[in-house]
Formats: structure tokens, C-alpha cells, sequence
């Protein structure tokens, strides 16, 4: 197969691509540069979008001996994931752009001009796995499972990808039940990428410092904080820096009277305010969420005995779902309420260790 | 020892970089076994010291310049930098006045961005000069300025062909316009050197540039040719080599090399020059025929075959990006470049297009083609071969990653 190996700079996807060229394929590694003003990204060796990430990346293709090429995705980039970041956060709304990133940059944009140029399959150094059946018919299905790694596991991440753009994906570290284990990888094949730290945060926000980012690009609205009966206990700079279910950086003067712990209960962006009020407030056990995608048949009768994940390293629950128009999903839990579930998130669902679908946060509220 | 020889596949990117012809090699090996400073008094620097007084001979003769015009350079960048800051600075130091650099608004970056960066730390203000659709110099811009800010003009430089589309600039007619207002010109001819004639005395011009790797010889080394009378500040200080103006030990095995290379491809430039505009000729009718959108850029070598260098050819494909392009000729066993410089990998749109009117979409889709000595009917094949579905796959892949806003995203 003609593959594109699409390499960050990073640990990962340099031994994705290694694993990639060892099963034989006919590999080619591409860096996405995603940001026009390369020092607006995080420098140094952290981010996946700095200069000296794109010579690791180049670095590592050398010794794989592929040809290695930079795609200038920094357009599609703004348009789509710093563009939703931000609409979704001022719209009080709490956005994952890692998966709008894998859903229109690695999964559409690269996805499709990879097809196109005559590449089989995109490789990446997601930590999830393909698992192929063939059903009785003679079809093949594909599923995405999560990673034996249950520390890595990025099918949360993934799944917004649905179907048709899994059957073009290739997860090479799939199997891997450690970043050690890939570490160790590297580290044998010399690619000097092998001691690299991790990345975290969001690419984008050049200090992790995300409120900050927000209050640059959307500038500063102050409003007041209330409490649950709308008495004024604070001011904020702008509703929109503030999440669901978020205790920190608060800044409210006073205890309440109760003496007890407050956290953002809602975000209201007509009237910029946000709401505080007891922890009780947050939990839910009702959630409704659109732009639903499907890895099964949707199923329109209640599925019983699944789970669902809300947040990237947050853990399963379980959970019923249907399916409902528009296309959504309606999810009813069936143990514990989960605390603080903002619209926007990603709801997942498992069965096991397969992902059968995905949906984004509409509303999530007390059954 | 192994002869020299062009990149396996059809290697048409002579403009990028050519091969080391084989006595060039040999030059440069056996004066790496040699040990000698060209500095030192004792025999070993003696040694040395022949060899690049001899190299600067020679060079001087096939450039038409004199011995103590030729400055060693560690290449076509520096001497560049050289030209267009030391001349400033001379030029400043007699005449304060003397603030405004005239550039042409496709020089390469090696000119540009010392001129900018005068611009930004030393108080120069840089005059872009326009070019026509073909890319050459706009004359009666050039005139313009020279009647209204003469005085204040430290130095033109216009480059003799451009290394993009090839364009030959009228180098006689700016010579002219600037000496007739004692303005000094330099001139980069790393292009040039080897494709076309280049005399430097004939040419009136007071700096010029050349460089080893462009004609046969090694990268790293190069030359600016300077008129003795010209002022030039030294850019790199240090042991005062090179008449104090360029410092640091002379690469004998490098500069030798180079000597013989341009003595190589001067002596046979007239022929081989002939055998490149044919084989371009096949190559622009091929690709026509191939893909009859492409669009020839620069002067066209049907029409007008003195106009641009006889190895270089430059199209846009419309609908494509040129970074796609070039992958998918790579894939084919053909390398070519699209000719504009790179920023951290990323393919930016080139200046030498925009400035020549070229819409920043098609200039997206550009590729080069430059030919050189060892350029084949073969090479020319294999590219137009492999044409016709590389563009259709370039123009499927245009369609899906073009800018949302021009209403081609998927």
C-alpha cells in the first residue's frame, strides 16, 4: 500500500511511520504545519507545531531513508479548529480541539489530498486500535477499539473520524501497551526523537495559558458572577473563559454562606454571567448531543449495557443511548451521575473496548 | 576515483544545484591531500599560495575581470551580502547622502534580505524596482528614480538572470542609467555564469557575483568580481585576506575546483548552450503538449529564444500547488523544484511571480525545470511522461485542500 505517515516531530509518529515502512508499505512523511507565524506556536520541544519540530520530523524520515514533505495545512487550520475554539468558548460552550483537529485537519484535510495525490491509507501515532471482521456475508467491517495503553488511549479522540475515514486509517501503535515499550522502539531503530517529552495542553495556546489566549483573540467582557438565587457574589473578565464544572480561578471574595465549595454551574454568554452554586448542581445523568456519528447501525431502539466517556482522560460510565434525529444521541446513565458535563464535549460510546459512536454536548442536565 | 554524475531518476534542478564535473573533482582531491595556510610565508603556505593566485587568474580570465578584481568567497549568499552591504557602507562613509538601495523586485533573497535587513539596522531605504510580465526590469522605473533621488542612491543591484524563469535582464541599459549618475551596480550572475556569455569588464557593471556549485564546481565557494576603484566595507573581519574586505583562510582545494569547473563550462559554453535550448525547446513543447493549461512564465523561448537562460523552463499548472506537484514528479523518478524559497519546509508563493503580476492561486502551482550538463533527451521524456497524471492528481488534490474561502473545500 502507498501510505502517508503523517509525522508530528514526536516519539509517536516516528515509530508509527518506522512501523509503517517495516510491514513493507511504500511510505512517504508528511509534517502539517499549522500555524502561519511559526513563533505564535509553543517553541521549543513540547508543542507539535514548532520549526524544531518539523526538523525532528524531517530528522527521523532521513533515517527511515522516505521521502519527507511539509504541508501547509495553517489555513484550513485557523479556519476550522482556532476558529470553532474560539466561536464554541464564547458561546459558553467548552471545545476538545484535538478532536475538530483530528475530524477536519488529519482525518479530512490531509485525509483527502493524501487519497487524492494516490495514497492508500494515512498513518498516524494515535494509540487506538483497527480491529478487522469479516461478517458472514463476506463484507469487511472495520472497529476502532481503544488502546491496550490504557493510559494512552486516544479512541476518544478518534472517534469523531466515524466509518468511511477509518477504513483509510492506519494506527501502527495500536498494540502498544506503553510509551515506554515505543520509547524503546525508537531508541533501537536511532531515531533521536526517542527521549522527547510527551506533549500536553493545546498546540495553539503558546503557554498553556488558555483564559489568557481567549481574552486576547475575543478581548475583554466583563460581567458578574452570581450565585443560584442571582445575587452578584464576583466580576469576571468574560463569561466565555469560564467551564462547566470549573472550581479554580473563580475569584470570588467571599465564602458562601454555607461555607462550602462553589463551581461554575452555568455559563450564560447572552447576559454574560456566570453562575456558581454547590457541587450537587453538576451532576447529571442526561445528556442530549448532536452531529452524531456512527461506527454500528445507529440504533434507534435503546441500547442497553454500554458506556460512555465525556472527557478525554475521563472514565467510562455506564450508560443506555439511542439514537435520534438530526442526526443525536440521547444517553441515559445507569450508575453514578457524572459532575460537570459541558456542552460542546465529546460524548463517546463503548462497548468494551469498541467505540461505537460519537456526539458533541448539547445539553446535559438531572433526570 | 569515481566520476561525478547527476542524481539517479531525470534531475531537473541544474538551477538548484549541478553535478561536480569530473576534473573539477580531481582538483579538489588532490589539493584536500595538501597541507599549506595561502598566509604563511613558509614553503608549505608558498604552496598554497600558487594555487589560489593561480585560481584567481584563471577565474579572472574566463569572467573577463582582472586577477585583483576576484574577492574568494565561500559562496554565492556571501558574496551577495557582501556586495550589497559592503558597498552601502563604502558608499556612505564618502557620501552620507547616499542612503537609498535599488533592487529589482525579483532579486533573489541573497539580495533582498541584506538589503531589508539594511534597511531595518543601518538607516537604508530600499527602492523595489518593478518588472514586466516576463519578469524584466522595468527600465523606465529604474530611470525615474535615478532623475528624482540620484544623489541619495548608494547602489543598484540587478541580478543578470533570474533563477526562477530565467529571464535575462538588461544589464547593458542599467549599467547606463546608473553610471550616467555615478551609482555603482552589482550584479548576481550565479545563474548566469556558464549558460550565457558573461564578460565583467565588458559588462560595465562594478560588482558581480558567481558561485562554484551552480557550474560543476563545489558548493561553498564563489566569488564576487570587484572593480579595484569600487569602495567596499568588509562584511567578515579577521586576518584581512582578500584585500581586507572578506578575512578568514583561503580553501585552497574548494577554490581550485572551482577555477577549473568555470574554466570548464566557459570554454564549453557556446555548445552546450546550443544543446540546452534545444533540449528546453523539446521540454516546453512536451509539457504544452502534456498539459495544455500549463502556462510558460517567463519570456517565451519560441518566440523570443534570446531572452531566457537556454536550461531553464518554468510553468504554472493552474488548480494545483506546487508542493503536490513536486511530490508526485519525485514519486515518478523526476526532481524539479518549484523555485520559490521555503519557510521551515512550507512552500511559500513566490516573490518573483507576484511581482510579476502572476495571481498568488497560480503561483501556488509553480514548477522549474533547469537543465544542465548532463541533461538528457531521456530526462525530458521521462517528465512529460509522467505529466499528464501527476497534474491530474495535483488538480484532484488542489481541489480538496484549497483555501475554504475560494470555495474549493471538500
Amino acid at each position: 500500500m502507498r501510505v502517508l505517515a503523517a509525522m508530528s516531530g514526536g516519539v509517536d509518529s516516528a515509530v508509527a511511520a518506522a512501523l509503517a515502512v517495516e510491514a513493507g508499505h511504500d511510505v512517504v512523511g508528511v509534517h502539517m504545519a499549522l500555524s502561519r507565524n511559526r513563533d505564535q506556536f509553543r517553541t521549543g520541544s513540547r508543542g507539535c507545531c514548532s520549526i524544531e519540530d518539523a526538523g525532528d520530523a524531517r530528522r527521523a524520515a532521513d533515517v527511515l531513508g522516505i521521502p519527507y514533505y511539509v504541508w501547509d495545512l495553517s489555513e484550513k487550520f485557523e479556519e476550522t479548529v482556532v476558529a470553532d475554539f474560539l466561536s464554541e468558548y464564547e458561546a459558553g460552550r467548552t471545545p476538545n480541539p484535538c478532536v475538530r483537529c483530528n475530524e477536519h485537519i488529519k482525518f479530512e484535510a490531509l485525509l483527502d489530498k493524501a487519497t487524492a495525490l494516490g495514497f492508500d491509507a494515512v498513518a498516524t501515532g494515535h494509540y487506538a486500535q483497527v480491529v478487522t471482521r469479516e461478517a458472514p456475508d463476506g463484507t469487511v467491517h472495520r472497529e476502532l477499539h481503544r488502546s491496550p495503553n490504557s493510559e494512552k488511549d486516544q479512541s476518544y479522540v478518534l472517534a469523531v473520524m466515524g466509518p468511511e475515514r477509518l477504513a483509510r486509517a492506519m494506527f501502527p501503535l495500536g498494540g502498544f501497551a506503553s510509551k515506554a515499550e515505543v520509547r524503546a522502539e525508537a531508541e533501537r531503530r536511532g531515531l533521536s526523537v526517542s527521549a522527547k517529552p510527551d506533549s500536553y495542553d493545546i498546540c495553539f495556546v503558546a503557554d498553556g495559558d488558555t483564559r489568557g489566549f481567549l481574552r486576547d483573540r475575543l478581548g475583554s467582557r466583563p460581567g458578574e458572577v452570581v450565585d443560584t438565587d442571582g445575587n452578584v457574589v464576583g466580576e469576571h473578565d468574560g463569561a466565555y473563559a469560564f467551564t462547566v464544572g470549573q472550581r479554580k480561578g473563580l475569584g470570588l471574595g467571599r465564602p458562601a454562606a454555607d461555607g462550602r465549595a462553589r463551581y461554575v454551574v452555568d455559563v450564560r454568554t447572552s447576559s454574560n454571567t456566570v453562575v456558581v452554586g454547590p457541587a450537587e448542581l453538576l451532576s447529571v445523568d442526561r445528556i442530549a448531543a448532536g452531529k452524531a456519528v456512527w461506527f454500528t447501525p445507529p440504533p434507534t431502539d435503546w441500547l442497553d449495557g454500554v458506556e460512555v466517556q465525556v472527557r478525554a482522560h475521563g472514565a467510562p460510565v455506564p450508560a443506555r443511548v439511542r439514537a435520534t434525529d438530526a442526526p443525536g444521541m440521547e444517553v441515559h446513565l445507569t450508575g453514578t451521575p457524572l459532575r460537570g458535563v459541558a456542552a460542546g464535549q465529546s460524548v463517546v460510546v463503548y462497548r468494551g473496548t469498541q467505540v461505537l459512536g460519537q456526539a458533541t454536548v448539547a445539553d446535559a442536565r438531572r433526570g | 576515483m569515481t566520476t561525478p554524475q547527476a542524481p539517479a531518476g531525470a534531475y531537473l534542478d541544474h538551477a538548484a544545484t549541478t553535478p561536480m564535473s569530473r576534473a573539477a573533482l580531481e582538483a579538489y582531491v588532490t589539493e584536500a591531500g595538501r597541507t599549506g595556510n595561502a598566509s604563511s610565508l613558509h614553503s608549505a603556505g608558498r604552496g598554497a599560495r600558487r594555487v589560489i593566485e593561480e585560481s584567481r587568474e584563471s577565474v579572472a580570465a574566463s569572467l573577463g575581470a582582472r586577477p585583483s578584481e576576484v574577492i574568494f568567497t565561500a559562496g554565492g549568499t556571501e558574496a551577495d551580502n557582501l556586495a550589497v552591504k559592503g558597498i552601502f557602507w563604502g558608499r556612505r562613509r564618502t557620501d552620507p547622502r547616499r542612503t537609498r538601495v535599488l533592487v529589482s523586485a525579483v532579486e533573489h533573497h541573497a539580495v533582498l534580505d541584506p538589503a531589508f535587513w539594511l534597511a531595518g539596522h543601518a538607516g537604508a531605504e530600499i527602492v523595489l524596482l518593478p518588472v514586466d510580465a516576463e519578469g524584466r526590469l522595468d527600465l523606465a522605473a529604474l530611470r525615474a528614480e535615478l532623475a528624482d533621488h540620484a544623489d541619495e542612491v548608494a547602489l543598484v543591484s540587478v541580478m543578470w538572470a533570474n533563477n526562477e524563469v530565467g529571464t535575462l535582464q538588461p544589464m547593458r541599459d542599467v549599467v547606463r542609467l546608473a553610471h550616467q549618475h555615478g551609482v555603482p551596480v552589482h550584479t548576481d550572475a550565479v545563474q548566469a555564469v556558464g549558460q550565457v556569455e558573461v564578460d565583467f569588464a565588458a559588462s560595465g557593471v562594478d560588482a558581480l557575483t558567481v558561485t562554484g556549485h551552480k557550474l560543476g564546481g563545489p558548493h561553498g565557494v564563489g566569488a564576487l568580481l570587484a572593480r579595484r576603484d569600487l569602495a567596499i566595507e568588509a562584511v567578515q573581519h579577521g586576518g584581512g585576506q582578500e584585500r581586507g574586505v572578506r578575512s578568514g583562510t583561503l580553501d585552497a582545494p574548494a577554490i581550485r575546483a572551482f577555477a577549473v569547473a568555470l574554466a570548464e563550462a566557459v570554454a564549453a559554453r557556446p555548445e552546450r548552450a546550443a544543446a540546452l535550448r534545444s533540449l528546453r525547446d523539446r521540454l516546453v513543447a512536451g509539457v504544452r503538449a502534456a498539459d495544455p493549461g500549463a502556462v510558460l512564465r517567463g519570456p517565451d523561448p519560441t518566440t523570443d529564444p534570446g531572452a531566457r537562460l537556454p536550461g531553464n523552463a518554468h510553468f504554472t499548472f493552474p488548480g494545483t500547488e506546487g508542493d503536490s506537484l513536486l511530490f508526485l514528479l519525485d514519486s515518478a523518478g523526476v526532481q524539479a523544484s518549484t523555485g520559490s524559497a521555503c519557510q521551515a519546509g512550507v512552500p511559500q508563493p513566490s516573490h518573483v511571480l507576484l511581482a510579476m503580476g502572476v495571481p498568488e492561486l497560480d503561483a501556488r502551482g509553480a514548477l522549474r525545470f533547469s537543465l544542465g550538463a548532463t541533461s538528457t533527451a531521456d530526462d525530458v521524456e521521462r517528465l512529460v511522461a509522467a505529466l499528464p497524471q501527476v497534474v491530474a492528481r495535483a488538480r484532484a488534490a488542489g481541489l480538496v485542500s484549497a483555501p475554504a474561502r475560494t470555495g474549493g473545500a471538500a
